[in-house]
């Protein structure tokens, strides 16, 4: 009697739905049986097919046959329909595990002598525990198809050679070069001098946006928070305004007034007599300029949060330290300092991330430019993104791009990993579960 | 900081003066493109920051001589899609995530929290070059479908937080009651949770209107661009004499955006305090 789950799992792997039939609830049984049937008759071949269309990357390229063209093998089509066969290969494995253990759970169910569901028992049992699933499909197939498959793409582009002009389908083909890309960025002179230099940029960037408007910020918050200050609300209010307007029209008013021959900027120092500043360009004032920028930007959102740290400090440790006979200024290194420093530290890891792929005030502000006759592609002011996003656009060197995007995201990887250790809402769902 | 004396009173009063400048500095931009858009002419060399003649023939250029109707059109559709679809799909996953224990929950939550660390770009190359092979690109529908995929890893976390905060208590009394999933989720959870819908549908809203970078990448041909790509092409495409119109246009987005922002801003601190006195 103990061999019904046995014999109906067993029967399960040989085909889906068998066991279910074993076990007599034939509506599942015949459910699971149209799945496979449908994936033997209609997906199999196209599967297969992708699948070496995969490995291959096609072989016939398209060709001009007495001045017709015959089209060959499309290798990025024949890429994309690759993953997109793994993905439905891996969905159709999950199904066929579910079948299976279906089975041998009935099948278990029988061995104890109870009656496995009919039909409507089951269909309620899959409404009632079923639904987080239900909920959760629409989600996890947007999630697979426009962040899972692109992502996968992205990674295989960059061990091709995919790219203007010799390997851009339909007119020719790709094919795989492994670590060919990865070995010629870090080689090959224009590349690696690119890279390098643009990766240098693009860490002192971060480092010095995240400390100037940290610091600056921490500046105001103490400022305004100081004794005697009327009207905080009011000067906290004003220098937050900025963020009300839509971030790019912001950096293109920027991009406006730093303007070297007409803009305002310049022509208020001539009116004081200083000769007009190349603030775009010049390759060193350019960089100045992004940081100028950035300022004026990101401190009030470091002095709203610190200003919010300041406030929350209980005033009684200020009057036990008063007590104590200590000074105002000793309060404030003793007690405010530090305070607001613990609190606000671990930003400036998210800041240097937030920072180092800061895109839009980069491209909009200065569009990388002034240009580097010696980079490949890059421009001055251009961080690792910015080039990346040239690479891809204008110049269609999507494999050198792809490459790049990888170096990037390990980088921020390695700062994410170090940032979740301390997220709260991690933390927090470890101690509900 | 010592408030009483004359050196008190000295440092206060360069205080204040610092606060000013900066104040300046920071209205500065604001006004000046305010005052721009009222300058006669169109390059950016004779504007001046007290218009020699106000003037609002480039707020009617705007329409007249570009299409900034038609922009405006476009990402009002855009964004509006956008919202529905997002709500839905976030909504669904926090709601399946927060209140239900599953198999495969765990790998969902920690999916989700690594996708939310994958920026944006790394499927920046891939997304355009899938929508190149897909016939999306230079369509609404695949600038519509990226935004709301988008939208799912960060907004489900945010949702989820804020369903955990709901205290058990009331689904499961509705459960007794006898209803069902769908019944608690439509009439008990729902309305409990205006305040993070509000803000998830604001937020997806807005977003669309300030995007620059994957508008430009997905959409090509002049009837099917957006407001950011419009303004970013009257500012760099060619020697600022477009300048003047671009500050009407600038002025014209800003100020929905700014009064949805303020407005959402409310809507963020009221939902963030009343999930915690809910609890």
């Amino acid at each position: 009697m103990n061999n019904h789950s046995e014999k109906a799992g067993v029967l399960s792997i040989l085909f889906m739905g068998l066991g279910q039939l074993y076990n007599k609830q034939y509506f599942k049984g015949f459910f699971f049986a149209l799945i496979e049937i449908f994936f033997i008759i209609l997906m199999l071949p196209f599967t297969v097919k992708s699948l070496r269309g995969l490995i291959t990357l096609g072989d016939t390229p398209q060709k001009m046959v007495n001045g017709k063209i015959i089209q060959g093998d499309h290798s990025i089509f024949l890429m994309v329909f690759g993953i997109i066969s793994l993905l439905v290969l891996f969905i159709f494995a999950v199904i066929y595990v579910i079948n299976v253990k279906d089975a041998f759970r009935v099948g278990m169910l029988r061995d104890e002598g109870k009656k496995p569901n009919n039909i409507r028992d089951s269909l309620h049992v899959l409404y009632d525990r079923g639904f987080p699933y239900l909920l959760l499909t629409p989600a996890a197939i947007f999630t697979l198809f426009l962040t899972v498959l692109p992502l996968i793409f992205g990674i295989m582009i960059a061990f091709t050679n995919y790219s203007s002009p010799n390997h851009l389908p339909p007119r020719s083909l790709v094919d795989w070069v492994g670590f060919e890309n990865f070995i010629n960025l870090f080689k090959l002179p224009s590349l690696s001098r690119t890279f390098f230099g643009v990766a240098l940029w693009t860490v002192t960037w971060a480092v010095l946006a995240t400390v100037t408007t940290f610091f600056v910020g921490l500046f105001f918050a103490v400022l305004i928070n100081s004794n005697g200050i009327v009207l905080k609300k009011f000067w906290r209010t004003i220098y937050i305004l900025p963020w009300a307007v839509p971030g790019f029209i912001s950096i293109l008013i920027m991009r406006n007034m730093f303007n070297g021959q007409f803009g305002p900027i310049n022509k208020y120092l001539q009116a004081i007599g200083i000769n007009p500043i190349p603030w775009f360009a010049d390759p060193t004032w350019a960089k100045i300029t992004c940081i100028l920028v950035n300022l004026w930007f990101g401190f009030p959102y470091y002095m709203a949060l610190m200003s919010g740290v300041i406030t929350g400090i209980s005033k009684d440790l200020y009057e036990a330290a008063s007590i104590e006979g200590a000074s105002a200024r000793q309060q404030f290194w003793k007690i405010t300092l530090p305070m607001v420093l613990f609190a606000t530290a671990p930003l400036l890891i998210m800041g240097f991330a937030y920072n180092f792929n800061n895109f839009t005030l980069i491209y909009l502000l200065t569009s990388g430019n002034p240009t580097n006759a010696s980079y490949n592609f890059a421009g001055h002011t251009d961080i690792l993104l910015s080039w990346l996003y040239k690479l891809t656009l204008e110049q269609n060197q999507f494999h050198m791009a792809s490459v790049v995007s990888i170096l990037i995201f390990i980088v921020i990887a390695i700062i994410s990993v170090i940032n979740f250790r301390n997220t709260r809402s991690f933390k927090e769902e470890d101690m509900i579960q | 900081m010592s408030a009483k004396g004359f050196k008190g009173r000295f440092v206060r009063v360069f205080i204040y003066i610092l606060l000013t400048l900066t104040a300046i500095t920071s209205i500065y931009p604001i006004i000046w493109i305010i005052m721009s858009s009222f300058n006669p002419g169109t390059a950016l060399y004779s504007t001046t920051l007290i218009p020699k003649k106000f003037t609002l023939a480039h707020y009617t250029e705007l329409f007249v001589k570009k299409q900034f109707g038609l922009w405006y059109m476009n990402t009002l559709k855009i964004a509006f899609f956008t919202m529905l679809l997002s709500v839905i799909l976030v909504v669904a996953t926090a709601y399946a995530l927060s209140q239900f224990r599953f198999k495969g929950r765990r790998f969902g939550l920690m999916t989700m929290l690594v996708l939310q660390a994958f920026p944006g770009f790394m499927t920046m190359i891939a997304v355009y070059l899938l929508l190149l092979q897909l016939n999306l690109l230079d369509t609404h529908l695949g600038l519509i479908l990226v935004y709301s995929g988008g939208a799912i890893p960060g907004g489900a976390w945010l949702v989820k937080g804020y369903f955990d905060g709901i205290p058990r208590s009331l689904p499961e009394a509705a459960k007794i009651d006898g209803a069902g999933n769908m019944t608690i989720f439509l009439k008990v959870m729902m309305p409990l949770s205006m305040p993070i819908l509000t803000f998830i549908a604001l937020s997806n809203f807005i977003a669309p209107w300030m995007d620059f970078i994957l508008a430009r990448l997905v959409l090509r041909s002049t009837d099917k661009k957006t407001l950011a790509i419009g303004l970013y092409e009257m500012v760099t495409g060619r020697m600022n004499t477009e300048f003047t119109m671009f500050a009407a246009g600038a002025v014209m987005v800003a100020i929905p955006i700014t009064i949805l922002f303020m407005f959402l801003q409310k809507y963020i601190i009221q939902g963030l305090t009343e999930g915690a006195s809910k609890s």
